[in-house]
């Protein structure tokens, strides 16, 4: 499952964004871009997701060219700055939305949310509203979201951004575990320059 | 805000002796009408009457259903379009947004020439005539309302959904909707509410066979001079309409999570061939089907035997051949502009003095009820304030009806509601610190209102004023039971022109139409640029 991003260009208006930039991210390894707030870290992962069109240049999966590919065929996960929970939903419910696009039966969807929420340690959340969740809980459960349908590649857009110290030194560890242990191919952007240290390992400085 | 009151605040009594005003007015025409339909649509034999009648059934019926169609195909139509816009950056956007309201402030006869203009003569008569012109005219609601809170929702919850397996469709449908239930919703209540009191619509593309509950209360009360029927059916109409409002209320509650919302236009431009081709049809199919109807009227209006020319616009300075009234129709354009002045002079005070009553009177319950009051009559139909001012006006001890005041004052009180919403929230909206400056440079109160409260509501109050004398110029509802026989006013002149038979008259009721289109987005050019003066 590895990410290959190959010489990606991305203009707005006036100003180049992302200027050729292309890197490689080995399958089950964690890659942190590190640079300051907006040198074109999370356009990269929209240009990765597939969320934005790129002006130039490909992106693969696997070997794949997925450039051309729209969003929610891409089998990504993407984990935003601030999670982007659906209010209208509760916490079982989205974390299964991934599994209901990919029509799995009730049983198994269930099934994996349980075992998801054992996970990052909420068990037993499901009928939870997201409004009452903290935000380190609901951070967590965006990245339970975000691995549900097993994704071949799982990006993060500064998923700690909005914590606190402690919280956000408890939890960088425990993210950067649970996808080692799932062998999860994963891009993260961040500015903290300790967080990259921890989490990644290999660094892209923007 | 301190809790303590400065000493720059406005006396307590100030507020509500300015409501005084507004408040008797509301009581005189408004209230009392109801009142007088009340006092006879109530009586036992009146109710019975109506109850028997199976007729009313079938029109209480035939009311509903057609309105929730139309509202239906409402959203069907506009929905690509709301999207569109919503969603994507594209060039032409605010023009876009922009044009999709002209329909919506045509005055409904115009529509209704235009529509059946434009739709082949064997839809004449037809339910489906009647929703199309519903449709063109309500278009405009759903991508206002709906395509505003959309482009407020922060578009990361759809991104987020696509990243996890949902097409741009499927997106739209199992997270924006929802989460916009709240918009969706209240557009929905206020195209049904258009919809189920639309009368000039109905009467002039029904025709006898599709009468709705407007359109039968103005056949008794005009024709059979039922008046006890007519009043029973307004109090069905009535009670129908409150219903409505009430879910308005409920459902205007229920908005997006706050956490849900920013306020940015939408930055993505389409880049995939899929999006760029859904933009493009979906703006130029909508704009196109709403630009056709106008088009096509003014092109028929220019059809003359043989060609085309100016012949029905020349014709409509002479008397009307084959008439024994010799009246111009063009005259009728100067009863229609003294009343719409007329009205929109009252209006304007009156909405005046109205929303400075909402600013000054404390906030709670009184000044709740005080500003609900105040728009009751954008609530009621337009027919339901004509029958009542013919009924309560109509007989000792105040017999006016024949008198040239009724209509500009249906008119002032139909559009009351547009100056005090428009203006309200703007001297509610003004911070008390600019009085407080004013006041520490040497200003009085009164001068504190001419110099800091007067110019920043300016805008707002052209743009009521406006609203008011565009309302008044398209009105036809109340207009129908109140105007006379030898000054009608446009929209009654173009009714009256298309209830004859012949080409001739279609033709003068068609460049009538153009006409009154074209006063119409005079007024509201003018009053943009007074407003955007300084």
């Amino acid at each position: 499952m590895s990410l290959d991003v190959d010489s990606i260009v991305v203009r707005f208006a006036d100003r180049t964004v992302l200027d050729s930039l292309s890197f490689t991210v080995a399958s089950g390894s964690i890659t942190c871009v590190l640079g300051p707030s907006g040198c074109g870290k999370s356009t990269l992962l929209r240009v990765v997701a597939g969320l934005l069109v790129p002006d130039g240049g490909r992106v693969r999966i696997d070997g794949v060219d997925v450039t051309a590919l729209a969003p929610h065929r891409r089998h990504v996960g993407f984990v935003f700055q601030h999670d982007v929970l659906f209010p209208h939903l509760d916490v079982g419910e989205n974390i299964a939305f991934g599994l209901r696009l990919a029509r799995v039966a009730r049983a198994g969807r269930a099934a994996r949310v349980g075992e998801l929420l054992e996970l990052i340690g909420l068990p037993g959340y499901e009928r939870r509203e997201v409004a009452t969740l903290s935000g380190g809980e609901a951070q967590r459960v965006a990245l339970a979201r975000a691995l549900a349908p097993s994704p071949k590649v799982v990006l993060l857009d500064e998923p700690f951004g909005a914590l606190d110290r402690d919280l956000h030194d408890a939890l960088v560890p425990e993210v950067r575990q649970l996808l080692r242990a799932l062998g999860t191919t994963a891009l993260h952007v961040t500015h903290d320059r300790d967080e990259a240290a921890v989490m990644g390992d290999q660094l892209i400085t923007l | 805000m301190s809790a303590r009151r400065s000493p720059l605040a406005p006396p307590r009594w100030l507020g509500w002796s300015l409501a005084i005003g507004p408040l008797v007015a509301l009581a005189l025409f408004f209230v009392w009408p109801l009142v007088a339909i009340g006092s006879r649509g109530l009586r036992w034999s009146a109710v019975r009457h109506v109850l028997a009648d199976h007729g009313v059934a079938r029109v209480a019926w035939f009311t509903l259903w057609q309105a929730a169609v139309s509202t239906a195909a409402t959203f069907v139509v506009a929905l690509p379009l709301t999207a569109a816009v919503s969603r994507f950056a594209f060039r032409g956007r605010r023009l876009v947004i922009a044009l999709v309201g002209v329909p919506f402030v045509l005055p409904t006869v115009v529509v209704a020439t235009a529509i059946s203009a434009t739709l082949p003569r064997s839809w004449d008569g037809t339910v489906r005539a009647i929703i199309v012109a519903h449709v063109f005219f309500n278009v405009a609601v759903v991508v206002r309302t709906v395509g505003a809170a959309w482009t407020q929702l922060d578009a990361r919850y759809e991104d987020a959904a696509r990243t996890l397996g949902a097409s741009r469709v499927t997106a739209a449908r199992t997270i924006a909707l929802p989460l916009l239930r709240g918009p969706i919703l209240a557009a929905s209540a206020i195209v049904f509410l258009f919809t189920f009191t639309s009368f000039g619509v109905v009467r002039l593309l029904g025709g006898p066979r599709h009468p709705t509950l407007e359109v039968e209360i103005y056949r008794r009360a005009a024709q059979q001079v039922d008046l006890p029927a007519a009043s029973a059916l307004g109090l069905v109409q009535l009670v129908a309409v409150i219903a409505v409002l009430a879910l308005w209320a409920r459902a205007g509650r229920r908005r997006p999570p706050a956490s849900a919302l920013r306020n940015r236009p939408p930055a993505t431009r389409a880049r995939r061939p899929a999006e760029r081709s859904f933009v493009f049809l979906a703006t130029t199919v909508t704009m196109v089907a709403l630009a056709l109807p106008i088009a096509r009227l003014v092109e028929r209006s220019l059809a003359v035997p043989g060609g085309h020319g100016l012949a029905w616009y020349r014709s409509l300075s002479s008397a009307g051949r084959g008439t024994t009234r010799a009246l111009r129709p063009l005259a009728a354009f100067r009863t229609s502009l003294t009343t719409a002045f007329i009205s929109c002079v009252i209006a304007t005070v009156v909405g005046a003095l109205a929303a400075l009553a909402l600013t000054y009177t404390r906030r709670g319950r009184g000044r709740g009820l005080l500003g609900a009051g105040l728009m009751l009559p954008l609530g009621t139909s337009a027919v339901t304030i004509g029958l009542g001012l013919f009924v309560a006006f109509g007989q000792a001890p105040l017999d006016l009806r024949g008198s040239a005041i009724m209509v500009p004052l249906a008119h002032a009180l139909i559009g009351i509601p547009f100056v005090v919403r428009a203006l309200a929230p703007t001297l509610q909206a003004i911070d008390p610190r600019l009085h407080d400056a004013a006041a520490t440079l040497g200003a009085s109160r009164w001068q504190t209102f001419a110099l800091i409260d007067v110019p920043l509501a300016r805008r707002t109050l052209i743009v009521g004023a406006g609203m008011a004398f565009a309302v008044s110029l398209g009105e036809f509802g109340a207009t129908s039971f109140l105007t006379r026989r030898s000054t009608p006013t446009v929209p009654i002149a173009i009714a009256n022109l298309l209830a004859r038979p012949g080409r001739g008259n279609v033709g003068q009721a068609q460049a009538l139409a153009v006409l009154l289109a074209g006063v119409v987005t005079v007024v509201f050019v003018v009053t943009d640029r007074f407003a955007e003066a300084r």
